[in-house]
């Protein structure tokens, strides 16, 4: 059946910002979706408040709204758009959510717009666990006992029938947000009433417990002749307990017979056709009982999910792009395998199921130490922030890939601590509860002689799976007790994924002493191919991963091709995600127009970048020096390499680049030496210097005695925090001496070689972030964007706008200048980004990055310029002068120049606070500070600053409020500041209520105030509420609240801490500066004011305002 | 790499495999791997051929269809779930030797009984792991299927090369007897009993009466060399042949008895190689495939209602029939009932009198094990032909209007054998 004639545009929705759930994988499977539907000619109208996504580029569609994913705005659009059809099942939950709230307001109905891929009575069977558990057992299926609860008693009520402990799962929730174990009533109240709120339909399952099984993922794909095929089935190394996303999992299913494989694959079937997904892919997950195989079906997702594009990469069969084509009318024969190569020329079909001659194994990333008090157990509530993925010809180089690829110290085994040190029973206690490392405890509780039937009884991992870690243990062992490092015992080593550096800790080696002996004896990686097909058919792309095996597949460059290797950034982490792939998938972009063949290294495999037809060829890889160095030799094998890009992957690739060098591996842009100028105190300064620019006094110490010194000559407060660090790690504004030590009390690292560094912390300063490109003699201003927050609010969790709206032109040509005589000092190539802050009209340069930065993807959105694209071809040799003679940048001027009417573009970060519980259920403080904690961001675009304030806490939290009751309690500090805007608040209509001392003083100049108790004062007399009871019961619509004291560093509780954190419970817009309340103040007069229009970015760059 | 590398390789990979000694892998061509003994110690040889799936091996191990071949297995982890009493095809172990990257040292799965390593040993199979079973895959994909030797008594691959080469082709080959049964036996039906059928054992698998019975089919199973007398003794409702190993077009006999069948308008339903004997019977030619099929995600569209099935397949020859239109034959108009879309090789036949399905067969498994289940629709298919309710617009052949073309006097058996 070929492809429907009476769809001629489309609508497909994003997922927003980046949060814990829901990361890069949609702007995967988006722009892959955008791509084929344009490719088949139709009208492409594109909605995402995520500025740092591919999809959103304005070539990836032919409407790109940059606006607020709810169900108000994508009503504005629709109206002005009037799209055939809907596709929402490629933009995770947040689509599917506001397609069933646009379906339930009758809008879809209204402007006659067809929900393709799943129709919303297919959503949901789907979503609903309850008509799901019905589906299931009328196809002779099993679910867990469960019952649906509606209020606090039905829970209680279920928990008496089923017995604890019992799993709660609100319904349309995603990544197991509101989900939880609860093992007691307490827990049941705490985790059951959440549930409830969080569910949009306050619905909630209770479900019997079935921890400890084996936990199976199938991803499924239909189309409309009815073909239904299995693309892959997942196999979780940790039992069930733990969320998917939480789990280490493997591909293919490593532990089931045929016969149980096709009773999942039976079930997989019968279900996507009950529940009629009619056309795409969806996943279903499986428990199977080791004692005797009883299998119970946990869910399904009928839509493109997490595991979808883990498959994608997993297999090379795209999913977003098959389900995108089904939807508009193909069928799986009619669908070509991009991949295959018959003899005859032509192309098996998608119509089969992928085949895998390797493993795949996936381990997530998760940012703990950014959340002090976050209870670290793993449960069924997602908590990790990021994924690697690594491919291996065995179970075990697939792991010991995976784990590398994760970049922290601690996650690959290490056999280096004391063996003696130590104590099997308590590693087996510690890995019997799931949580970050537990592989790492299992491994150490083996090298301690726990039994592989103990490993299995403390942690339910399946007995095949401990065997391979024994495997690996037991050649550990041979390494280390080998007179020398014979050529067998190295190969068998590599064979088992072993890496230089662990082998040189094993044997007290350096790593590149390791790495010769293995070069000197010919051991050295080859090259396979992900083909779909297991070799059956000939290979098209070269999609490669490395073994230690016979026969590589790397195929010589063809005549007259250079090629340059982009290094990607690894898995998501808080600090280096989404943005920094962008930049990477950009420079791919602009290097293959520009006639290069472009090679990109990544193992994250939610990412753009790793998708086989973004980059020439594509090595799926750990970003490690060891890794790096091997493709590049296998590369220029195949022929002439220009160079290695270092400079767009965020700080994973810069921090090779010194390594890369000094192997004799050309650096195209930025020198490593250059990058070293800007990352080093000492050196950085002097360039500073010589430019006569300032930095905050600083100093460096490696005791307390050493800090107390600086901070007694510097004065306080102070800004303390380990060097070499991305995303604020451990950073923290310290206000006196005992503070100060408690910090270098905690700070684990200090060395002579690893300060800490202590900086005069410039109270109430403005903010400059700054991108820009430099070609060795001409600036060019990418953006200068004023953070609305002061300084001390990490520039990735402040919001900013752009253009900035309160300096004037001298300033931005202070700006410029500076940033000149920077990238000038320093020796930039390419990108840079400066932060300054504004203090008492002195410009302080707080740091600069000689990288691509967080930023750019906003920039290049805001003023309609691909910086990274640019950027990419400067350090390649060409000057920014040719660019704009191409018109790649604009003719004149740039990004720090605007015109007048400029729109103005609002970047808000947002936050995985409500995510984290502390092991006594309270949630995380939600202060902000120096070290970043947002996930991810969106962009607010309009012609003022209101509106565009306004649209962007739309995207980020929900719509300000434009009545209701304000409550407010401010630092003594920002009392002040505060009365204006909150007077106009009042004017505006608002009820307001405040605590004591902030009452008073508003009450002194005019402003109507009821006084509310505070927390700790509890309720009154006559059942008076407290702040806390008001949010919790939903009585406020707006809560403003200046942390008291110090700023949260490690220190979990500030005064305010418990009304912040109930307003992010509830779900209410909480204010913690008085600049965002200024902010709001005019975001709320913009809503009010009235009808908030939506525009295409097509729409602004047409009327040529932008630059 | 050089011949030092690999016997180096082979070395360490020894140890990986629990200190096992090393065993070479030579084929027809030369080309030579070095790994270690898996399995049975000793020397073997047969056709070197590749599957796909990546469940299944205890099936795959246990099809007699694999009789004479030297499986390698491209899923590089083999054993996982060890072997159980429920899973085998048939008596025993087939294969005449087996290929795997990376066996595994303890099974795990409830129902496991004794690992795969140790059912090798008992049986006898010779192994071969730890080579790179991708390199060799492709080889094959690129020259072919060929002879192979695995040994872990010859040292030197020249010698074993040479006995390689003397050892016996599989086109031209006949040998179902040899997988046959030697007594008839009978599979009763299960619940009320509907039909009678006699099963030809080419080879079987047991999950073929396993399914008929189950739809009612007492199966009497009966050795490849009945003759029509012992079928028209049974008076069956329908005639089976099945899955088998060999050449079919040394398969002469059971032609015959097929022609005799179709000519006494017994309802007829054939599995692979049945597919490939009623094609001959229909005076179709059957070809050696270059690397065959092997694998449990092979795409075949039924062309009579244009859906795909994700089949298993388990083949080296093919029937060589018209994709488009039917043919005549003395015993109705034949048409291509399903085709693979891989390749376009013929996956099924369907023979109709006057529009009416007289008999049917089709290249893949429908009985799975291992596999998936989407083709099982076709038993049922078979007992709706003996129940004679196969009428009217339901069995309409798709290409019965289009035209149709006579078969040249000498019905061209020889086309395309290799
Ligand atoms: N009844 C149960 N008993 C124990 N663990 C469970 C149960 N149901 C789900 N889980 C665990 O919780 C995780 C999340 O559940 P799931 O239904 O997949 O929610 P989500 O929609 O967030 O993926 C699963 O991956 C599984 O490990
Ligand atoms: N001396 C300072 N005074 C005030 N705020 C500072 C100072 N130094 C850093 N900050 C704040 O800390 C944040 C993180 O510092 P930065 O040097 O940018 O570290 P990172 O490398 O994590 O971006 C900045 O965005 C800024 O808000
Ligand atoms: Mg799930
Ligand atoms: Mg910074």
């Amino acid at each position: 059946m070929p492809k429907r004639e009476d769809i001629k545009s489309v609508m497909v929705i994003g997922s927003g910002p980046i949060v814990i759930g829901q990361a890069c994988e949609f702007d995967y499977s988006g722009t892959q979706a955008c791509r084929v539907l344009r490719a088949e000619g139709l009208r492409v109208i594109l909605v995402n408040s995520n500025p740092a996504t591919i999809m959103t580029d304005p070539e990836f569609a032919d409407a790109t709204y940059v606006e607020p994913i709810t169900p108000e705005f994508v009503e504005k659009v629709i109206a002005k758009e009037r799209p055939d059809a809907l596709l929402a099942t490629l933009g995770g939950q947040t689509a599917l959510n506001c397609a069933v709230a646009l379906d339930e307001a009758g809008i879809l109905e209204k402007y006659d717009v067809e929900l393709i891929g799943a129709s919303i009575e297919a959503i949901q069977r789907g979503e609903n666990r309850e008509e799901f558990k019905k589906i299931v057992s009328e196809l002779g299926g099993e679910s867990a006992r469960s019952v649906i609860c509606h209020t606090i008693d039905d829970l209680l009520a279920g928990a008496e029938q089923l017995g604890y402990p019992v799993v709660v799962r609100p319904s349309f929730t995603m990544g197991g947000s509101g989900s939880g174990m609860a093992y007691d009533e307490a827990d049941l109240r705490r985790i059951g009433g959440n549930g409830l709120a969080l569910s949009p339909t306050t619905e909630v399952l209770l479900e019997e417990s079935i921890l400890g099984w084996k936990e199976y993922e199938l991803e499924v794909m239909r189309d409309k002749a009815d073909n239904v095929v299995i693309v892959c089935s997942i196999e979780n190394l940790d039992p069930m307990g733990v969320h998917t996303g939480d789990s280490i999992t493997v591909a293919p299913a490593m532990t089931l017979t045929d016969r149980e494989y096709q009773y999942l694959r039976d079930l997989s079937l019968g279900i996507i056709r009950a529940v009629g997904v009619d056309t795409g892919g969806c996943n279903i997950q499986f428990a199977v009982n080791p004692e005797n195989g009883r299998v119970i079906v946990i869910e399904m997702n009928p839509r493109v999910s997490r595991s979808s594009a883990l498959a994608s990469k997993a297999t090379g069969f795209p999913i977003a792009k098959i389900a995108a084509k089904v939807a508009i009318g193909y069928t799986l024969d009619e669908i070509p395998n991009d991949i295959t190569a018959r003899e005859d020329g032509g192309t098996t079909p998608a119509a089969f199921e992928p085949a895998l001659d390797y493993v795949v194994v996936k381990v997530p990333r998760f940012a703990f130490e950014k959340f002090p008090g976050a209870d670290p157990v793993l449960t069924t509530h997602m908590k990790s922030v990021g994924e690697a993925m690594a491919i291996g010809r065995n179970f075990t180089e697939a792991l010991q890939k995976a784990l590398r690829s994760l970049e922290s110290k601690s996650a690959p085994f290490d056999w280096s601590h004391k063996h003696e040190a130590l104590d099997k029973d308590g590693l087996l206690a510690a890995a019997h509860v799931p949580h970050d490392g537990r592989l790492r405890d299992v491994m150490d509780a083996i090298r301690a002689g726990a039994t592989p039937d103990e490993v299995h009884e403390a942690t339910g991992i399946d007995p095949w799976f401990v065997d391979q870690l024994c495997l690996i243990n037991e050649i550990a062992q041979e390494v280390i007790a080998a007179s020398e490092l014979t050529p067998d015992i190295l190969r068998r080593a590599k064979r088992h994924g072993f890496s230089d550096a662990q082998l040189a800790k094993m044997r007290d080696l350096r790593e590149d002493v390791v790495r010769g002996v293995r070069h000197a004896l010919g051991i050295r990686p080859i090259y396979k191919t992900v083909d779909t097909c297991a070799a059956e058919f000939a290979a098209r792309t070269p999609y490669h991963y490395s073994s230690y095996d016979e026969e590589t597949e790397v195929q010589p460059r063809a005549e007259g091709k250079e090629a340059v290797i982009i290094l990607g950034s690894g898995p998501n982490r808080i600090g280096q995600g989404i943005e920094f792939d962008y930049s990477c998938v950009h420079a791919s972009l602009a290097l293959a127009e520009a006639g290069y063949e472009t090679i990109m290294v990544n193992c994250n495999p939610e990412t753009v970048s790793t998708d086989y037809d973004t980059s020439d060829r594509l090595y799926f890889e750990p970003l490690t020096l060891e890794d790096v160095l091997e493709i590049v030799h296998a590369e220029q094998q195949a022929g002439p390499v220009a160079g290695v890009i270092c400079q767009l992957g965020g700080q994973t690739p810069l921090g090779l680049a010194k390594g890369l060098e000094e192997a004799g591996v050309p650096i195209v842009g930025t020198s490593p030496a250059a990058i070293d100028l800007a990352e080093e105190r000492g050196a950085f300064g002097r360039v500073l210097h010589e430019a006569g620019l300032v930095a905050p006094k600083h100093g460096m110490a490696i005791s307390f005695a050493e800090a107390r010194e600086i901070a007694a000559e510097i004065g306080y407060p102070v800004l303390v925090r380990p060097s070499y660090v991305l995303g604020g790690r451990g950073m923290q504004i310290v206000y006196d001496d005992e503070a100060l030590a408690d910090y270098i009390a905690q700070a684990t690292e200090i060395s002579n070689d690893r300060p800490v560094l202590v900086d005069r912390f410039i109270d109430d300063a403005v903010e400059i972030d700054v991108d820009a490109l430099y070609d060795g003699t001409e600036l060019y201003l990418g953006g200068v964007m004023e953070h609305i927050e002061e300084a001390g609010i990490h520039s990735g969790d402040s919001s900013c706008a752009l253009p900035p709206i309160t300096l004037g032109d001298s300033e931005v040509q202070r700006i410029r200048e500076a940033t000149e005589a920077i990238a000038h000092g320093i020796g930039v190539r390419g990108l840079i980004n400066i932060q300054f802050a504004l203090g008492s009209d002195v410009l302080y340069v707080l740091e600069a990055n000689p990288r691509a930065s967080r930023t750019v993807p906003f920039v290049s959105k805001a003023t309609a310029r691909p910086l990274a694209k640019a950027a990419a071809r400067v350090m390649l040799g060409e000057s920014i002068k040719q660019l704009r003679a191409e018109g790649v940048l604009a003719a004149e001027g740039d990004g720090g120049a605007l015109p007048p009417d400029a729109p103005i573009a609002v970047k808000e970060a947002v936050m995985p606070f409500s995510r984290f519980r502390t092991p006594d259920g309270q949630t995380v403080d939600t202060v902000l500070g120096p070290e970043m904690k947002s996930t991810g961001e969106v962009m607010g675009f309009d012609a003022v600053f209101g509106t565009a304030f306004a649209k962007s806490q739309a995207a980020a939290y929900g719509s300000l409020p434009t009545s209701g009751r304000v409550f407010c309690s401010m630092a003594n500090r920002d009392k002040r500041t505060m009365i204006f805007p909150i007077k106009r608040l009042h004017d505006l209509g608002f009820e307001i209520l405040a605590t004591q001392g902030t009452a008073e003083v508003l009450r002194r100049n005019g402003v109507p105030t009821t006084l509310v108790r505070k927390h700790f004062e509890g309720p009154g007399p006559n059942g008076e509420k407290t702040t806390v009871q008001l949010i919790n019961d939903g009585e406020l619509d707006l809560v403003i609240n200046t942390p008291h004291g110090t700023t949260s560093g490690g220190s979990p509780r500030v005064d305010g801490y418990e009304i912040r954190t109930a307003a992010v419970v509830a779900g209410i817009p909480c204010i913690t500066t008085v600049q965002g309340l200024a902010a709001a103040v005019q975001g709320i007069e913009a809503l009010t004011a009235g009808d908030i229009e939506v525009r295409s970015l097509q729409d602004w760059a047409a009327q040529g305002v932008t630059r | 790499a050089t011949q030092s590398a690999r016997t180096q390789q082979a070395a360490a990979v020894t140890q990986s495999a629990g200190h096992r000694i090393p065993a070479i892998l030579v084929l027809e061509d030369g080309r030579t791997f070095h790994g270690v003994s898996y399995g049975a110690e000793g020397e073997t040889f047969g056709e070197a051929v590749f599957s796909t799936g990546m469940s299944g091996y205890q099936e795959t191990l246990t099809d007699p269809s694999y009789h004479r071949q030297v499986v390698v297995m491209t899923a590089p982890h083999v054993g996982n779930t060890g072997m159980n009493d429920e899973d085998t095809e048939s008596q025993r172990i087939w294969v005449s030797g087996y290929v795997v990257r990376d066996p595994a040292r303890v099974p795990s799965n409830w129902r496991s009984r004794r690992s795969l390593d140790d059912a090798l040993r008992e049986q006898g199979v010779v192994g071969i792991s730890g080579i790179d079973t991708r390199a060799l895959t492709r080889h094959l994909r690129e020259r072919g299927a060929m002879r192979v030797g695995i040994s872990t008594t010859a040292t030197d691959a020249a010698d074993l090369l040479a006995r390689v080469k003397e050892s016996g082709e599989m086109a031209g080959a006949n040998l179902s007897d040899e997988v046959s049964t030697a007594e008839t036996y009978v599979v009763p039906a299960v619940g009320e009993k509907r039909f009678t059928v006699a099963a030809l054992d080419l080879g079987i698998k047991a999950n073929t009466p396993r399914m008929m019975s189950e739809r009612g089919i007492e199966v009497h199973v009966l050795p490849a060399g009945a003759t029509i007398a012992d079928l028209t003794a049974l008076n069956a409702d329908g005639l089976f042949f099945s899955n088998g190993p060999g050449d079919p077009a040394a398969t002469a006999a059971q032609v015959e008895l097929l022609k005799a069948a179709l000519a006494h308008e017994i309802p007829y339903f054939g599995i692979c190689f049945g597919n490939q004997l009623f094609g001959r019977a229909l005076g179709f030619g059957t070809y050696k495939l270059k690397y065959g099929h092997r694998g449990i995600n092979q795409p075949v569209m039924d062309r009579t209602t244009g859906k795909v099935e994700v089949t298993a397949h388990n083949h080296g020859f093919a029937v060589d029939a018209p994709l488009e239109g039917s043919t005549e034959t003395p015993y109705g108009s034949v048409t291509v009932s399903h085709v693979n879309l891989n390749d376009d090789c013929v996956e099924g036949l369907e023979l109709r009198k006057d529009g009416r399905l007289k008999a049917f067969s089709v290249q893949y498994h429908p009985e799975a094990a291992a596999g998936p289940h989407d083709a099982a629709y076709l038993f049922d298919r078979f007992c709706a032909l003996m129940g004679g309710q196969l009428r009217g617009s339901d069995d309409e052949s798709p290409g019965s209007d289009v035209t149709t073309q006579q078969l040249p006097a000498s019905d061209g058996t020889e086309r395309g054998e290799a």
